[in-house]
């Protein structure tokens, strides 16, 4: 087959790939892209849209099992309700449809050359493609990899049979009576929160005192008592040890020293994700690592020139809205424009229920760095919108410099606080103070009033509270 | 107690060993992941290596000037106790098993520490490390206008830098309290690291000039015998020629005479004081390419011909200018050829690429008027400024040398007789 050479060449077509490679392509850049599975990544057909899908079919389901209990406020009954776990993964799957084919369109248009297959290095310029026509060689000058990430396995609890990953728990068309999830970071809660919703009995195994590790207590409060009320069974400090004999149980020993047998019908093992780094040759080009990821500058530059890194391969956090960032920043630099990594926060949300936002430092971060701080707190039980939605848990917190009131960071927990996130990443990279998000005005009624008052609150003006 | 090994990595393309240049630790010492633990260098770049983990030193590969073969072990780190992350450690164990294999042709040259420190207490909470304080499209601007915002005084809320501050910045070096004549100072400076290639050439370069005591010859040569066979040669070239300029003929007359002189294709070892005379002519062509100086090296001129000279010159030019010049292409030269032609200039005073004893400067090639004892014709003249290394080559040798291949080159006809 003839040799493909570009400009550019772009390694996986996940979040951080495609972004740039459409920028490139938009910026004139010859660029091809080479993808071994459907363009957007982990994200689009395995991660973050599959599973809000689910999260959101599974909330709705559980509003009429409130309805259903008598436990609606509003008056609303309903005589029986089913769902058919089949039809909400067909359609799921009709949406990662729509946009994954929505991203090759826009790659057409940017003029990208897509081509599907396994890349493998030959060397830093030159990459090998099995396709399904043979074998395509294409030499770039430049090289992004965006390979991503897979999640990791556990030595005695290898996935295969009733041991899944998130990917194929995203796949399921038949609940899991009993489900037991390996690991309570943000992935494993948010899956198990949705097949609890679903009327699975869930078990969550945390080997650390708290779940999500990397939020605070306070954060984390709420979605513990949603936990707890949704019958879902925590088990903090407690390690998995492996299947039982028959292989129907999981065996643990909990935070006492006790050994117990979980039975299950799949067992998620949710304990991180690792970069992808293997089979495609990258062993053998020797990049620096951080760690088991590659090592990158402010300008995603790797340790070879002309070969740059983006997105979960470049290591934590591991979020999609940073791969795209990085993409877009990567292909301006290809075309010669000045550009450096120069974010001040990348926000992160754990889509569990109630949701949980943190954008920039929270206060201990923030102690930790030096700064002296002053935080404001405002809960969404004295903000009427959360009231209307019968969702009042949660709050709104910001963290602020105690000198010049500069806004350092601001986390929420709440029902829908996902939307919030706008506005906290936005406050922090304008360099906004305290003041200027108290002086600004916010729409009544709604939850972001909470946002507002907790600027107010920490500024010792607190209207509502 | 866990051991992990860092090995050299690949530090370039098609290098196969690089030269250690900095040992940022010792036998015995903790070092923290990510800590800068040496510095290689290869023809072409210095590369810091970092410590991907945690531990304690307890072997390094050698000592600083010592080549190290890329993917030999180069550090040997005592990590503490095996991580719990199932992770790292396949990782690290990977590595380990995968290295274990490898011969260690050197014994360790520190004895492991006593009683190695604990490992590495935590870095203390620094105080925080400010980003200068500005929107995203402040930001964007300052960078498009090549300002460095941390030099930017903000005069925003909480010192926020705006857009104005930037604009009053950049204004600063151009509107001055005196503007006379739109004459204006400029004060500000920019400091740059001298890393890599650049670094290379300046160690080179302060090696040739500080050891090598040069002594400089210029001779013209008329060159309008060789500049109308010159033009005959390209007219008539076949598909299969490349079009020659003056360095291979050049070339050649350097391998002719050199057959009568050896003492200018050496190399001398000042260190052992031994001067190697080489059979092989292997010239090295000092090549501008967009990092720096690098010289591409014409293996055998001996036994290549003017085409052959022509065709794999331009193929080393090039592959020097696109970076992919492999590490043997770029070294074992025995003599250098300079060539600044292109550009005009008389006189040049060629620098010797160290341990080389002779270098050869080309200068341009302009139509001077010459007496040729009843009148003055036009000739095409040719400066040559040649170097040499004087502890080695006599001032009488060097311009014995040099005028034979001023006579080579005037009749170049004598350039393809044999004998």
């Amino acid at each position: 087959m003839k040799e493909i050479v570009c400009k550019l060449l772009v390694i996986g077509a996940g979040p951080g790939g495609y972004v740039c490679a459409i920028r490139a392509g938009q910026l004139g850049v010859d660029t091809v892209i080479v993808e071994a599975g459907k363009p957007g990544g982990t994200c689009l057909t395995v991660g973050c849209i599959p599973s809000k899908a689910l999260i959101h079919a599974a909330e709705e389901f559980a509003a009429t099992q409130r309805m259903l209990a008598g436990k609606n406020p509003m008056g609303i009954r309903v005589e029986g309700a089913s769902i058919d776990l089949g039809r909400t993964v067909a359609w799921k799957d009709g949406i990662v449809g729509r946009l994954t084919n929505g991203v090759s369109g826009l790659l057409q248009k940017a003029r990208v050359k897509i081509v599907h297959g396994r890349a493998h290095f030959r060397d830093g310029k030159t990459v090998e493609v099995e396709t399904e026509t043979g074998q395509q060689i294409i030499r770039a000058e430049t090289v992004v990899i965006a390979t991503g990430s897979d999640p990791v396995e556990l030595s005695n609890l290898p996935f295969g049979g009733r041991v899944i990953s998130s990917t194929e728990a995203l796949s399921l068309t038949e609940l899991p009576k009993k489900l037991v999830v390996v690991g309570g970071g943000y992935i494993g809660l948010e899956l198990g929160m949705a097949f609890a919703k679903m009327r699975s009995e869930v078990t969550v195994v945390e080997a650390t005192p708290q779940v999500l590790p990397l939020y605070d207590a306070e954060l984390v409060r709420p979605v513990m008592r949603k936990l707890t009320e949704s019958d879902i069974r925590v088990l903090t400090g407690a390690k998995a040890m492996g299947l039982a004999d028959n292989g129907e149980a999981l065996l643990v020993e909990t935070s006492d020293g006790r050994r117990e047998s979980l039975s299950a019908d799949r067992i998620l093992v949710t304990v991180g994700r690792r970069p992808r780094t293997a089979g495609s040759g990258l062993e053998e080009l020797d990049l620096d690592r951080a760690g088991p990821y590659l090592r990158i500058d402010d300008r995603c530059r790797t340790s070879m020139r002309g070969i740059y890194a983006i997105g979960d391969v470049t290591g934590e956090p591991m979020l999609a809205h940073r791969a795209m960032a990085q993409g877009e920043m990567v292909a301006e630099i290809i075309a010669g424009k000045k550009r450096a990594w120069d974010k001040r926060c990348i926000p992160a949300i754990c889509f569990t229920d109630p949701e949980i936002v943190s954008a920039g430092l929270s206060p201990a971060e923030a102690q930790a760095q030096g700064y002296e701080i002053r935080t404001g707190q405002f809960p969404f039980s004295a903000n009427g919108r959360a009231m209307t939605m019968v969702s009042e848990e949660g709050f709104v917190r910001v963290v602020a410099r105690a000198d010049t009131n500069l806004v350092l960071g601001i986390q929420a927990v709440g029902a829908g606080v996902s939307e919030l996130s706008a506005a906290f990443a936005l406050a922090i990279e304008m360099g906004a103070r305290l003041e200027d998000i108290a002086g600004t005005i916010h729409a009544h009624p709604t939850r972001s009033e909470a946002v507002m008052e907790a600027a107010l609150k920490a500024l010792g003006s607190a209207l509502h509270i | 107690m866990g051991e992990f090994i860092i090995k050299m990595p690949d530090v370039g393309e098609g290098v196969a060993e690089a030269e250690l240049v900095e040992w940022h630790v010792k036998a015995g010492d903790p070092v923290r992941e990510d800590m800068v633990i040496a510095a290689v260098m290869t023809d072409k770049a210095t590369v810091e290596i970092p410590s991907p983990v945690s531990g304690t030193v307890i072997w390094l590969a050698g000592e600083i000037g010592d080549r190290i073969a890329v993917k030999a072990p180069l550090v040997r780190i005592e990590t503490a106790g095996e991580a719990d992350e199932a992770q790292p450690v396949q990782i690290s164990q990977a590595r380990v098993a995968e290295t274990t294999k490898v011969e260690i042709a050197k014994p360790a040259p520190a004895a492991p520490a006593p009683a190695a420190p604990a490992p590495a207490a935590p870095a203390p909470a620094a105080a925080p490390v400010e980003k200068p304080l500005a929107a995203p499209s402040v930001r964007l601007f300052a960078r498009e206008g090549g300002v460095d915002l941390r030099q930017v005084q903000g005069t925003g809320p909480a010192g926020r830098i705006l857009r104005e501050d930037v604009e009053q910045f950049l204004s600063q070096g151009a509107a001055p309290a005196t503007v006379k004549n739109g004459l204006a100072r400029k004060t500000a400076t920019e400091e740059i690291k001298l890393t890599g290639l650049r670094r290379r050439i300046a160690e080179k370069m302060v090696l040739s000039t500080s050891r090598i005591p040069h002594i400089t010859y210029v001779e013209e040569v008329d060159m309008t015998a060789l500049e109308e066979l010159r033009a005959t040669m390209n007219s008539e070239h076949r598909e299969a020629h490349p079009k020659l300029t003056v360095l291979p003929f050049l070339m050649r007359a350097l391998v002719k005479a050199i057959s009568e002189q050896p003492e200018v294709n050496a190399t001398f070892d000042d260190d052992a004081g031994i001067i190697t005379r080489h059979g092989a002519v292997h010239i090295g062509i000092a090549t501008q390419t967009p990092a720096g100086l690098t010289v591409p090296v014409v293996r055998h001129a001996e036994a290549r011909s003017i085409w052959d000279c022509a065709a794999e010159m331009n193929r080393l030019a090039e592959a020097a200018r696109t970076g992919t010049a492999t590490r043997d292409e770029l070294s074992g030269s025995t003599i250098t050829i300079s060539s600044l032609g292109a550009l005009g200039g008389i006189v040049s005073t060629p620098v010797i690429n160290h341990p080389e004893v002779a270098i050869i400067g080309v200068n341009k090639i302009a139509t001077r008027p010459v007496w040729d004892g009843t009148q003055f014709v036009p000739r095409k003249m040719m400066n040559l400024s040649s170097s040499f290394d004087h502890r080695i080559i006599d001032g009488w040798d060097a311009a014995t040398f040099v005028q034979r291949v001023r006579t080579l080159l005037e009749t170049p006809a004598l350039i393809f007789i044999e004998g």
